[in-house]
């Protein structure tokens, strides 16, 4: 498995760069992971970022893209659980990205 | 990836009624983990899914796991997840309780308690079954 | 003798010969899916109990714990952790696993 140094830490990644032991996940992690994805962090990504560590803390998996859509406009409204607004803050698919920089397994239902 | 597999759901294809047997004991084989991803994967294609849990399966469903000790997933949490992935018909079977000592009150979700004859009705009428 | 069966109870008939052929005063430890025998209500408690009569019966805790199934153990089971594992295992001169 690749490694990876963050902040004088080394961490483990597997081949796709998601990190292999989800309780190495910090905040400069998410952030080299997000570098990595070419997203820049705003306080909108860290709360989608957050919602989905909640998530997966919750139920023990990465959920799929509608899943989610449903989950966040559930709790923080409509206007932030739409496909519209989950892609602009993460345009290869909040699913991919976000899980990803949240240190979270690829989504089950990934092929 | 499910961002993909999200595209292709809504199309006009033919709603069949798949149903998923769960006969396992959670955690001593891989079969129950299993199992349920395949379902969690099949929810991106919108069928009529039914989950259905007897014999040992119904071990998967109990309340309060505590899985540290042998370092493996608490899958078990993830049961309540499929509410979220539109899986809604959890049907668990009253002779395979009974026969474990078990009640609805000890599972982690909300399911329909079937008699045998019921269940072998549902069973009947779907167009797959698969089993696990 | 220690005797180790790692097969839930409904499932497979290797705890009913394990009990059929261990002889008294002999440990059977359950272990895996195993430990839903060791559980109030279920159909094998009857043979557990019937058991602990000749045998000592134990149960590994981790594999209770992450079954949900510490609180239902019967009386009279001797829960023991990975260490008293490996105590049962070096207290005995040999053991079968009923796989």
């Amino acid at each position: 498995m690749p490694m990876v140094e963050v902040a004088g830490k080394s961490f483990e990644v597997d081949e796709e760069g998601y990190l292999t032991n989800l309780a190495d996940w910090n905040q400069d992690i998410a952030g080299y992971l997000a570098q990595e994805e070419k997203v820049e962090m705003t306080d909108s990504h860290w709360e989608v970022v957050n919602f989905l560590r909640e998530y997966y803390d919750e139920y023990q998996i990465a959920p799929a893209v509608r899943v989610l859509t449903k989950a966040i406009s559930k709790k923080l409204g409509a206007d932030k659980g739409n496909n519209k607004y989950l892609y602009e803050l993460f345009p290869y698919g909040p699913a991919k990205q976000a899980c990803k920089i949240a240190g979270l397994p690829k989504p089950t239902g990934c092929i | 990836m499910s961002d993909m597999m999200d595209d292709m759901e809504g199309g006009e294809g033919v709603v069949k009624k798949f149903m998923f047997v769960n006969r396992k004991a959670p955690h001593g084989t891989i079969y129950a983990l299993e199992g349920l991803e395949v379902v969690l994967v099949s929810a991106a294609f919108d069928q009529d899914v039914s989950m259905v849990f007897a014999d040992d399966g119904v071990y998967e469903l109990i309340k309060g796991m505590n899985t540290k000790g042998i370092e493996v997933k608490d899958f078990s949490k993830t049961y309540r997840a499929l509410d979220g992935y539109d899986i809604e018909k959890l049907y668990v079977e009253k002779a395979s309780m009974d026969a474990r000592g078990l009640t609805e009150a000890d599972l982690i979700v909300d399911v329909t308690v079937l008699d045998s004859a019921e269940m072998a009705n549902l069973m009947a009428e779907q167009d797959v079954v698969i089993s696990y | 003798m220690l005797h180790i069966v790692n097969k839930s109870a409904t499932e497979r008939n290797s705890l009913e010969s394990c009990l059929r052929m261990a002889t008294k005063g002999s440990a059977v430890l359950l272990i895996e899916d195993a430990v839903y025998a060791a559980t109030k209500g279920g159909v094998a408690a009857a043979q557990i109990q019937a058991a602990m009569a000749d045998l000592q019966i134990y149960a590994l805790g981790p594999d209770l714990d992450a079954r949900g199934m510490s609180a239902r153990v019967l009386d009279g089971v001797k829960v023991v952790d990975y260490g008293g594992f490996v105590d049962l295992v070096t207290e005995t001169n040999a053991c079968q696993s009923w796989l």
